[in-house]
């Protein structure tokens, strides 16, 4: 067991290895992409761009430029920002988390519970009316684009009816601390653990749903039936976890692509500054300092939710537990 | 009597129109006594017998005629009425121990879930229970095998597991939906004795579903032949091996490799294949591939005459 965790940290140390390789050849290494024509600016003289190159350190070899980089990420945690030099990376990405993973956290919390109920109450009560006005509902909350949703809840939570008894309750934009203000914290992200997670409640429940009613054909639903159990048990007990599976796979997936900075739209929308934001900004700026920062961070983030997605399959499937 | 079908009918409503996969079986069957139902794959054996059960849930299936347990009628009975005879007094267990089990819970569990299902019995005592079962279907180490989970046990294992399950509440009535197809020979040797002994112990009537005519002619006090949703023949064992009169029945017999005198090159095999029961012909079912149809035989359909010992056949009633 001691053995397979530590295989298993391995394994994804390796994976973090790679991708920080990768990131790094893409942004120093590509032909064409040279950093130092992008600091010095667009009519720089070749005498300052060679002061640039040396003052960034470019001129060094690639393996001495990752390694310092890499340095100054994970062991000193210096490393400043391109665009505003003196702008520490590692705290402001150290700052952005908090606010992303409480977004994503309780967004996932609310997908989960709800999109399972749905599952279980379409495929239990498949092909009738219920079962139809959930799933078109469900693919109502997939069809709408998430920068459009949030804005029309801010619309609604924000100006249009703030003032009624319904929303006046909404703080205005942004995130509150919650070591600060849990009230507020609380308050500030309800509408947009709403809105992120009404997309993935439609997905959810749609999968859940056709999870279930497949495993509803099984042999073993049948010795279920013939044991003597009841409708309910036979689908909670019986269907519902053996249907887990797909589930959990599509859930490791999106919380950790989440996590590491795809909720940008809903913090942007919201005024969060979260991961999505700051990975957002450096891009545009082409802030390579900041873009492997936070693709270092992501990349740790996807890489624990798979660790976590293949823990889960061991305790749902014991067919997946290898003595 | 245990049970007593009547005239059973199910029909399943498809595109291609209505489906008769059951058209008017009736048997009886005594306490403690093991009925052998033969027939080819699709003559319906599986479905008259699920649908004793209550198991047919397709909404597109009606069943019709009359099922009485006990002098209880079970067609028509509330879903909870019979859901507390499943399991409890009428157990059943089916042909593929590879997927009868859900996978994800030990099999102590699985056994466990069934008993206080129908019992008022706390879980501890219910798993000194579960032992006791796993032991008398000959477990080597029942109470190492409670913990285990079905992938982890062999066919043969996982169907005595299934057995245990079946037997937990002691039921009245025990349907065997073909345990032995999927198992080694070896391995059904095994499960036949037990099925044997069980019903020695528990005094279950059995229902014995299978299409080997050898398991039926060491377990069966009496048998049932079906084809085509029908019954063609019954009897009692002996009556039916030493004295088969329904065609397909000899014809069935026919194609058991002889134990003694020469080998013969090839196997009798019967022409032909089962009708599609929904083209079924005018007349008798069979006539098509049977070796001794005449003219009646197309047009009019034998009935199953009166007596212990019956067939379905025109040449029958002639002789």
């Amino acid at each position: 067991m001691i053995y397979a965790i530590l295989r298993r940290f391995g394994q994804m140390l390796f994976v973090m290895f790679g991708i920080s390789v990768i990131v790094f050849l893409i942004f120093f290494a590509t032909p064409g992409a040279d950093p130092a024509a992008r600091i010095a600016g667009r009519n720089a003289t070749a005498e300052v761009l060679e002061a640039v190159r040396h003052n960034f350190g470019f001129d060094r070899p690639l393996y001495v430029q990752y390694v310092k980089m890499m340095e100054k990420i994970f062991v000193t945690g210096d490393l400043t920002s391109f665009v505003n030099r003196g702008w520490k990376v590692v705290p402001a990405v150290m700052d952005s988390i908090p606010v992303t993973l409480s977004l994503v956290f309780g967004a996932a919390i609310l997908w989960v519970v709800v999109s399972i109920i749905i599952g279980i109450v379409a495929a239990a009560t498949r092909d009738s009316w219920l079962d139809k006005l959930l799933m078109a509902l469900g693919l109502l909350g997939i069809s709408m684009p998430v920068y459009w949703l949030g804005e029309v809840m801010n619309l609604i939570t924000q100006s249009r009816y703030h003032d009624s008894w319904a929303f006046s309750w909404v703080p205005p934009l942004g995130y509150k601390n919650f070591s600060d203000d849990p009230k507020g914290w609380f308050l500030t992200l309800v509408i947009p653990w709403i809105t992120l997670a009404i997309l993935y409640i439609g997905i959810y429940g749609r999968v859940l749903r056709a999870a279930i009613i497949e495993s509803l054909q099984e042999d073993f639903i049948r010795t279920a039936r013939a044991k003597g159990l009841s409708e309910t048990r036979i689908l909670l007990r019986h269907a519902l976890r053996t249907s887990l599976i797909a589930f959990v796979t599509l859930f490791g997936l999106d919380f950790g692509a989440l996590v590491g900075g795809s909720a940008l739209l809903t913090e942007v929308v919201f005024g969060l500054h979260g991961i999505g934001k700051l990975t957002y900004d450096a891009l545009q700026n082409l802030d390579l300092p900041m873009i492997m920062a936070t693709v270092m961070y992501a990349s740790v983030f996807v890489v624990i939710a798979n660790a976590v997605v293949d823990f889960v399959y061991i305790l749902l499937d014991p067919r997946l537990r290898t003595s | 009597m245990i049970l007593s079908v009547r005239d059973l009918k199910v029909s399943f409503r498809t595109n291609d129109g209505l489906v008769r996969a059951i058209d008017g079986v009736s048997f009886d069957l005594e306490e403690s006594e093991i009925l052998g139902v033969v027939g080819e794959s699709g003559s319906g054996k599986t479905v008259s017998l699920l649908a004793v059960m209550g198991l047919i849930t397709d909404p597109n299936a009606s069943i019709e005629g009359s099922i009485r347990y006990k002098g209880r009628e079970l067609v028509g009975l509330p879903a909870r009425e019979l859901r507390r005879l499943r399991g409890n007094e009428i157990a059943m267990i089916f042909q593929d121990p590879m997927t009868a089990l859900t996978p994800v819970y030990t099999i102590g569990w699985q056994i466990a879930e069934q008993i206080r299902a129908h019992q008022n019995i706390s879980k501890a005592k219910a798993m000194v229970r579960v032992e006791e079962l796993l032991a008398e279907v000959n477990f080597p180490n029942p109470h190492e095998a409670m913990s285990r989970y079905p992938h982890q046990l062999s066919g043969g294992m996982r169907q005595r597991a299934v057995i245990a399950m079946a037997l937990s509440c002691n039921p009245a009535l025990l349907v065997a939906d073909e345990p032995t197809t999927a198992l080694d020979v070896t391995v059904q040797a095994g499960i036949l004795d037990l099925v044997r002994k069980l019903r020695a112990t528990h005094k279950s009537a059995v229902v014995f579903i299978t299409h080997d005519m050898g398991v039926v002619s060491e377990l069966a006090d009496r048998v049932m032949v079906m084809y085509a949703g029908r019954v063609v023949e019954r009897g009692s064992r002996m009556e039916l091996f030493s004295d088969p009169r329904h065609p397909y029945t000899r014809a069935l017999l026919g194609s058991i490799p002889p134990l003694t005198g020469e080998k013969p090159r090839r196997l009798p095999a019967i022409p032909g294949s089962p009708p599609s029961l929904l083209r079924l012909p005018q007349g008798c079912a069979f006539g098509p591939r049977c070796p001794v149809h005449y003219e009646p035989c197309v047009t009019d359909r034998p009935e199953l005459g009166i007596g212990t010992h019956a067939a379905a056949c025109f040449r029958v009633a002639q002789a």
